[in-house]
């Protein structure tokens, strides 16, 4: 038993390992080993494609992950004081979203806005000389989309974990209902809001399908190294993907406490 | 009287309007778009051009290929990956102190969220020629060809799925009350027995939701049948990227995700029924 979970370990981070000695190699060969340098990682961050690539999907994940976390706790608090079929079909939306593959979303959001943007474009040029397009606004909307309906399955979970009596008590004190939300109930939905913040940013981060469709001229460091596995890889990649790795390794298990912790204070 | 229920109508409805904007304009009305295009025709240079027509669903078979292999790869990936998942998620929740569970179980999950296309690019290089056969070689078993065959997509399949397999059987089995196997032994089962009829049907909603998690994002898969099918082996996705960035066939390429999505909803459909509705029966019997 032991064994086998060892074996596990061993099947899951082989890759991985491969990919972080990779980005150490000195020599250029991937299967080749010819001693430890750190030169792949100078030449990455100094790589101007590499560190764009890198900055607008940062501004993509932050911007996704605040606004589906926002988005999403809003429609989880707005789900819970609904009711009958308006319910049902909020909740039915929810699901669909989580369900179409990211490769559906991807295609019809992009002949869907193309289609739109080809119909308006010539007007807003003969008014303003202006044009609008695909890029990285698209894939922020339709990150957004998807992890709205995680934060609000997050969220609403712990909201009906809830402790009850707690808004009660505060109401019975006399507070308003937007301090009862404030001190009361925004507190103890934090933790799932902020494991839904981390998920979406790392979903938003790592997603390069629904990008690839509708980035539009923009490009993100999943879509950068898509083309350049295309093109025969060189360890620059390997050592951006170290860095990425261990920055997600980081998120996943601060997102892991915090709901752990999250958990217990629910609890006393 | 009527002015506080109003009040508090007006607050729920502007908590979910935000959200409500972008499952209508990013969720409902693009896929409305892909079902109108589906009937389309296409654009001479590519694109949609008006119509009313079926040709492009009874077309359907000019990919029926792709239909095929993701149709038995992505189930009998989903098969195997709950087979190897299991024993893990068996260890880790019964076997492991439990001070150490939490941790070893987020070490599971963690590769799922670093880079897909590096981990399975690392895949190709120790599954092509000059990695794992050419180990195989060397101990004399020679001419084995792993790489852009199904077989590779199946290794794919598990590497990449099996953190999201895990987790779900897991908690179902740290719930399982450790008294019901010792009953089990006690009445003079043997331990195959007592795993097959108490261990197994008490974990089957774990193994249900997992498989149901990988499933769907097998069936929508891109980059895995990409990498290790490298063309050869390749998915209702591969089939899309084609259809909409390559040969701009977009009615055509609307009337197959229109049929993956129909697919997918059926197949949840039924698996919500019966798999579901079963393992809450005999979770209700044994309660």
């Amino acid at each position: 038993m032991r064994l086998y979970a060892i074996l596990i370990y061993i099947f899951l981070y082989a890759p991985i390992a491969f990919i972080v000695g990779g980005s150490f190699n000195a020599g250029k060969q991937a299967m080749i080993w010819q001693g430890f340098s750190l030169e792949w990682y100078g030449k990455a961050f100094s790589n101007p494609l590499i560190t764009e690539a890198l900055a607008t999907s940062l501004m993509i994940a932050l911007t996704t992950a605040a606004l589906s976390a926002i988005i999403g706790t809003l429609a989880a608090l707005g789900l819970e004081r609904m009711s009958g079929w308006m319910r049902n079909a909020f909740d039915a939306l929810i699901y669909i979203a989580i369900l179409v593959p990211g490769i559906v979303i991807g295609i019809s959001t992009l002949i869907a806005f193309v289609s739109f943007f080809d119909m308006i474009n010539p007007y807003l040029i003969s008014a303003w000389n202006i044009r609008i397009e695909m890029g990285a606004w698209m894939v922020i909307a339709a990150h957004v989309l998807f992890n709205i309906a995680v934060v609000a399955l997050l969220v609403r979970a712990r909201l009906q974990g809830m402790d009850r009596s707690l808004v009660e008590a505060s109401e019975d004190l006399y507070a308003t209902p937007l301090g009862t939300f404030r001190q009361v109930v925004l507190p103890l939905l934090a933790p799932s809001i902020l494991a839904g913040f981390l998920l979406a940013f790392t979903f938003s981060f790592e997603d390069f399908i629904i990008a690839y469709f509708v980035a539009g001229p923009d490009v993100t460091l999943p879509i950068y190294v898509f083309s350049s596995i295309r093109r025969g890889i060189t360890p620059e990649i390997n050592a951006v993907g170290t860095v990425v790795l261990m920055t997600s390794l980081v998120l996943l298990v601060l997102a892991q406490v915090i709901l752990q912790r999250g958990s217990r204070t629910l609890k006393t | 009287m009527t002015a506080a229920p109003a009040r508090s109508r007006a607050v729920t409805a502007l908590l979910v309007a935000p959200a409500g904007v972008f499952f209508m304009f990013l969720l409902i009305v693009p896929l409305m778009v892909v079902l109108v295009f589906s009937f389309g025709e296409r654009a001479p240079a590519g694109g949609y051009s008006p119509a009313f027509t079926f040709d492009n669903y009874l077309n359907l078979a000019a990919r029926g290929k792709a239909f095929v292999n993701t149709l038995t790869l992505a189930p009998l990936a989903t098969l195997l990956t709950a087979i190897f998942a299991f024993p893990m998620a068996y260890f880790l929740a019964v076997k492991v102190d439990p001070k150490w569970r939490v941790t070893l179980l987020v070490l599971v999950m963690a590769p799922f969220w670093t880079s897909q296309l590096l981990r399975y690019y690392a895949w190709i290089m120790l599954l092509g020629g000059k990695g794992i056969p050419s180990w195989l070689a060397w101990v004399g078993i020679e001419d084995v060809r792993i790489i852009n065959t199904p077989w590779a997509v199946l290794i794919g399949a598990v590497y990449g799925f099996l953190p999201l397999m895990v987790p779900p059987i897991y908690v179902s089995l740290e719930k399982l009350d450790k008294r019901l196997l010792e009953a089990s032994a006690d009445l003079g089962a043997t331990p195959i027995r007592t795993f097959f009829q108490v261990t197994l049907p008490l974990a089957l909603p774990g193994v249900a939701t997992g498989s149901m998690l990988v499933f769907i994002l097998l069936m929508g898969d891109y980059i895995l049948p990409q990498y290790l099918g490298g063309g050869k082996v390749f998915f209702i996705g591969n089939a899309l990227v084609d259809l909409f960035l390559q040969s701009r066939n977009w009615p055509f390429g609307a009337a197959v995700s229109v049929t993956l999505v129909a697919i997918m909803f059926v197949t949840i459909y039924f698996y919500m029924r019966f798999v579901l509705g079963k393992t809450d029966a005999r979770r209700a019997a044994l309660v």
